[in-house]
């Protein structure tokens, strides 16, 4: 079986009942991606799969052949951080860290949606072509990853920092 | 998890020679329920024949209508600008379930067909029926906040946990499905059934019968439709009730409506008696309350969730009001 993991074509031969998340930590000693919850309750385990956000627990590696998937190894370029990254550090988006990567994964893959216009369950006018970026927008849209830390706070600011800066949308606190 | 064996199926034609041919075979979708499922043992399939290849494709129907592949995940169906404008409930109903995560990986046939998520039927150290014919139920007894009020009987109680077909309940959706002995259409009501004696049989398929799109007709008042979901936490949480609704004014005559409830059956629950006591009568609060109780004098609740009941009947005044009073204000919502 073949995948494509942060630009670079991996293969293994798995058990069929190797999950996405196994594959990625037990075969290709990825370790950034989290195991929390194990039943998609959590989102620790969120990775980007052709730039889209699952959680890979629930994931069959199988399933998977031939994407493209990009973890949190994968965020920062050249050595440098991704801006999401960047703007964790600074705004404190964590505490112990655990729940971070699959935060940060499902932060870059929430910005590609909210470019694309797509609504959430707190979009007033789903009729409406644009979306109009509240804070209880990115809190409903960020509300599959938990953190038991609680740096909800953080987390809320750092993505609204991102937001400010690559989409010129100021999101009121 | 018990090892199978698995097959990928080109169309669903293929499905289905493949389920055919396989011992014990289940079809994966996005596998966001089935996965979790098998890692429990509670579903032990032999082979998985996966279907995330069939049609994903979202195609306007002549009337004004869409057929939605099966495949298509519930992501993509809520942002498909077609459907947020002609059935925003469908939207809503979507996006108010689950995460976003989840709703990238979860197909339209597997939204459809997926399990309940009461805690006994997880938990394969307690008794329920529809795990196990015959063993009893755990949850008449148990812990039953999140369980059914409508269509339960003596052997279940487990609520279908599915937004998304609350939304097609209400309407009137079709489903496409193909089996060994051909092609055949069934509304949408009529796919799950009640438990009865046999909570293990979840729906009207036929072995190997599998959905390959869901048709929803054209539907001039749904344009105004709702969903509106009440549960424990904001987000990211099953419903305790939830309401998709619409309303068209003759004047002051209720000329249709279409109302459906989620959270308290055990299948998509449609408000049918409701419909009839509000169709053809003026628009007031006594015509919507005599609806409402007409509905909810089927209700069964035991101790732990008697309070959806009286949750219900608000939920359903409050949501019928509002769609009542954007109809009289120009159908703007
Ligand atoms: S580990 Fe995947 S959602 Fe919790
Ligand atoms: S930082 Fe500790 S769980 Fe989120």
């Amino acid at each position: 079986m073949q995948w494509t993991i942060n630009g670079q074509v991996r293969e293994a031969e798995v058990d069929f009942r190797t999950s996405l998340l196994d594959l990625l930590r037990e075969q290709f000693q990825l370790s950034g991606t989290k195991k929390g919850c194990n039943q998609g309750a959590c989102g620790a385990c969120t990775v980007l799969v052709d730039g889209e956000r699952i959680n890979a627990c629930l994931a069959l590696a199988v399933q998977y052949q031939g994407r493209e998937i990009t973890t949190v190894e994968g965020l920062a370029e050249h050595g440098k951080l991704h801006p999401v990254q960047a703007a964790f550090v600074e705004h404190d988006g964590f505490q112990c860290g655990y729940c971070t990567p699959g935060q940060l994964c499902s932060a870059v893959g929430m910005i590609g949606e909210l470019e694309r216009d797509l609504p959430s369950a707190v979009t007033a006018d789903l009729a409406a072509g644009q979306i109009e970026w509240q804070r209880d927008e990115l809190r409903e849209r960020m509300s599959g990853n938990l953190c038991r830390c609680g740096a909800y706070n953080g987390i809320a600011d750092a993505i609204a920092a991102v937001l400010a800066e690559e989409l010129g949308e100021e999101i009121a606190r | 998890m018990r090892a199978f064996d698995y097959h990928q199926a080109a169309d669903g034609t293929q499905a289905i020679e493949q389920a055919v041919r396989c011992q014990q075979a289940e079809y994966l979708g996005g596998g966001t329920n089935l996965v979790d499922l098998m890692r429990e043992t509670v579903e032990r399939p032999r082979t998985l024949i996966d279907v995330t290849r069939l049609s994903r494709d979202i195609t306007d129907t002549d009337g004004g209508g869409l057929i939605i592949g099966a495949a298509a995940t519930n992501a993509a169906l809520a942002g498909d600008a077609r459907v947020r404008r002609r059935y925003p409930l469908l939207a809503r109903a979507i996006l108010s379930g689950a995460s976003a995560q989840i709703r990238n990986m979860a197909t339209v046939g597997g939204n459809l067909l997926q399990r309940t998520r009461c805690a006994y039927f997880y938990d394969t150290a307690t008794r329920c029926n529809k795990r196990e014919p015959g063993a009893g139920c755990d949850a008449l007894e148990g812990f039953h906040r999140y369980h059914a009020i409508f269509g339960t009987s003596s052997s279940c109680i487990a609520t279908h946990p599915s937004d998304m077909a609350v939304a097609l309940v209400a309407l009137d959706a079709r489903v496409h499905l193909r089996g060994p002995a051909g092609d055949r259409q069934l509304a949408i009501t009529e796919l799950h059934r009640e438990p009865g004696e046999r909570p293990d049989l979840e729906t009207e398929l036929q072995p190997e019968e599998l959905i390959v799109a869901v048709e929803v007709p054209p539907l001039a008042m749904a344009v105004h439709s709702q969903y509106r979901k009440v549960r424990d936490r904001a987000s990211y949480a099953f419903a305790l009730v939830s309401v998709a609704s619409m309303v068209e004014l003759d004047g002051d005559i209720i000329a249709d409506t279409r109302l459906a409830l989620g959270g308290v059956g055990t299948k998509p629950w449609r408000a049918w008696q409701a419909e009839a006591a509000l169709r053809g009568q003026p628009a007031t609060a006594a015509t919507l309350a005599a609806a409402v109780d007409a509905e909810l004098a089927a209700a069964r609740p035991l101790p732990g969730n008697t309070f959806k009941v009286e949750l219900a009947r608000r939920l359903m005044i409050a949501e019928l009001s509002q769609r009542l009073s954007d109809a009289r204000n120009g159908g703007d919502a």
